[in-house]
């Protein structure tokens, strides 16, 4: 670099670098570690922290209600990964015409997604009300008679899978949507030249050329869904929470409700290292059908 | 295409029934407009309802069948609200804390990314690894420690509290770092034989040319903010410090309001009108981080 030594270089690199370092050190790294310690740890904030090594891995190891939670989520993704895939997928193909107003539709699929989570809370909540709520109301003019949704612990689960379906859409899409763009418009012109009908174009173009942003889709939405809570906590009635408990839930409970801070680290560990080992399996599995070049 | 007729090639082909090419065209933009339609209004759709239901009065809330245009309309939903809970202060709590922490999170992640990107020094890059890895960590996992932290600091149910932890995010230095290394460096270098040093630079020469990357990182910033629901419920629980999401989850699952549907409504609307507002004047910058970093905010 021009014109800086020694003392006073370091001074400017302080200068810029002190606030961002120090923040994250206390704010972040030491929480990090801070949370790893805790695991080790009997403690419920009025007594001394207690040391008892791994008792509280043993401890979940056995904990139905953390499994139940487990499960749970493991459903809401199993559900959820697909379905916004697919509902994105389509929506991206249909943005990605040369259509006029298109932009304004583009508008309307994000709206879900700015809005907070409590405010998407409340909305569904109201229209999955089975008595006076509007989708039932539309499902008996169908002639079909809806299930009480989240009042009911059967069908809880699926009502939030619903709303989360709805809220992510578009901000899938729009991460499609730019894989899309980078298609480059002469793969298209030689398959017409070739003859190729549109749905031969999209099995053997659009969608081999789109798996890099499927798979950055993907990535994302699961790291997401394994945290899902704000939809599970808001939305279901309370004698309907026992079927959609999710890990998240299980943390913060045991965290602000029990006051047991070393065991809802030790939860937030395991979710961290299950998200970790998720992404890297995939990150491995990604050579059978990703194709970065064509 | 005006011309109906296509003339065929003399060669047979098989027997199929297919549209001239402008028909053919003409159908599909239908068919695409009729299908983003569609899925248009059921992104809408829930959002009119809100609205609808927030200006009925209390005896029609229930009605069947339900109405999409409420007969009558008032406003009466949003007198009682700002009657019944400190709305307005909510509302006012929710801009302080999402404008002050937007502020400040991109000053001091642009700092760092001019560090990161723009000086030489031993340690760097081992450094910038570790903010890349805190990056992966979820936010559950720092979430208890933080608490006590902010306990031990005696910060609970203070501004503080819900700005101070967000301002150190690796991610907006990340994201102005890999932006800040796209600019030449001969503007700088200039610069310097002028006589400018580190801050001038930084602040006239680097700041005004990163404005679309600055306004991507605040876009998101505002919006994490603003929607905030699992850390100010936590920390932020006494009402005048209380954002507008912990309020509206207050109002409707409260034993207070008994989820008076059209109050809770009208306070879903003040809540999401500002971020909307906020959204539509950004748009392009919110799409751009979408893509570049698959960050909701």
């Amino acid at each position: 670099m021009v014109g800086e030594v020694g003392f006073r270089k370091w001074g400017w690199v302080a200068f810029f670098l002190a606030p961002s370092l120090i923040g994250l050190l206390v704010f972040v790294l030491g929480p990090i570690l801070s949370s790893l310690g805790l695991t080790l740890f009997d403690w419920n904030l009025l007594s001394d922290p207690k040391f008892i090594k791994f008792d509280n891995f043993k401890e979940l190891y056995h904990d139905k209600d953390f499994w139940i939670a487990f499960k749970h989520t493991l459903m809401f993704i199993t559900y959820y990964i697909p379905s916004v895939l697919v509902t994105a997928l389509i929506t991206a193909l249909l943005l990605n015409q040369r259509l006029r107003g298109v932009s304004v539709f583009r508008t309307a699929f994000f709206v879900p997604v700015v809005a907070s989570w409590v405010v998407v809370a409340v909305i569904w909540k109201w229209i999955f009300n089975p008595r006076f709520g509007l989708l039932n109301f539309l499902l008996a003019k169908l002639g079909i008679e809806g299930p009480a949704w989240l009042f009911d612990p059967d069908t809880a689960l699926y009502a939030i899978i619903i709303t989360s379906v709805w809220k992510d859409t578009g901000f899938v899409a729009v991460m499609l949507l730019a894989g899309l763009q980078n298609i480059p418009e002469t793969y298209y012109e030689a398959a017409k030249i070739d003859g190729a009908r549109p749905w031969q174009r999209l099995r053997f173009i659009t969608l081999p050329l789109l798996t890099p942003s499927i798979f950055f889709a993907l990535i994302i939405s699961l790291i997401n869904s394994f945290q899902v809570f704000e939809q599970a906590w808001l939305m279901p009635e309370r004698f309907a929470r026992s079927g959609t408990t999710v890990v998240v839930e299980q943390i913060v409970n045991n965290a602000f409700r029990y006051s047991r801070m070393g065991y809802a680290a030790t939860m937030s560990w395991v979710l961290f290292v299950v998200i970790f080992a998720i992404t890297f399996v995939q990150i491995r599995l990604q050579k059978r059908w990703v194709n970065y070049d064509l | 295409m005006s011309s109906i007729t296509v003339e065929q090639p003399i060669v047979k082909e098989p027997a199929k029934w297919t549209l001239p090419r402008g028909w053919q065209r003409q159908l599909g933009h239908g068919l695409s407009y009729l299908m983003l339609t569609l899925l248009a209004l059921i992104m809408i759709v829930p959002f009119v309802w809100m609205f609808a239901t927030s200006l009925k009065t209390r005896e029609f809330i229930l009605e069947t069948p339900p109405r999409l245009i409420p007969d009558p309309a008032s406003f009466d939903s949003y007198r009682q609200l700002f009657d019944l809970i400190p709305i307005k202060h909510m509302l006012f709590n929710s801009i302080l804390v999402a404008v002050v922490g937007t502020g400040g999170q991109v000053l001091v992640s642009a700092m760092a990314a001019y560090a990161f990107a723009r000086m030489q020094w031993k340690g760097r890059n081992a450094l910038f690894t570790l903010y890349l890895a805190t990056m992966m960590v979820p936010s559950q996992v720092t979430l208890i420690p933080l608490f006590i932290l902010i306990r031990e600091l005696g910060w609970p149910n203070s501004y503080q509290a819900l700005i101070v932890p967000g301002l150190f995010s690796a991610f907006g230095t990340f994201l102005l770092r890999q932006h800040f290394l796209t600019l030449p460096r001969e503007l700088e270098e200039a610069a310097f034989l002028d006589g400018a040093n580190h801050f001038t630079i930084f602040w006239r020469v680097l700041l005004p040319l990163s404005k679309p990357a600055l306004a991507t990182l605040a876009v998101f910033s505002f919006m994490g903010l603003w929607n905030a629901y699992l850390w100010p419920l936590f920390v932020a629980r006494r009402e005048d410090v209380m954002t507008l999401p912990v309020g509206l989850a207050v109002l409707q699952g409260g034993p207070r309001a008994l989820t008076q549907w059209n109050l809770v409504m009208a306070g879903a609307v003040i809540t999401v009108l500002p971020i909307l507002a906020v959204f539509l004047l950004a748009q392009r910058w919110f799409v751009q981080g979408v893509v570049t970093s698959g960050i909701k905010g």
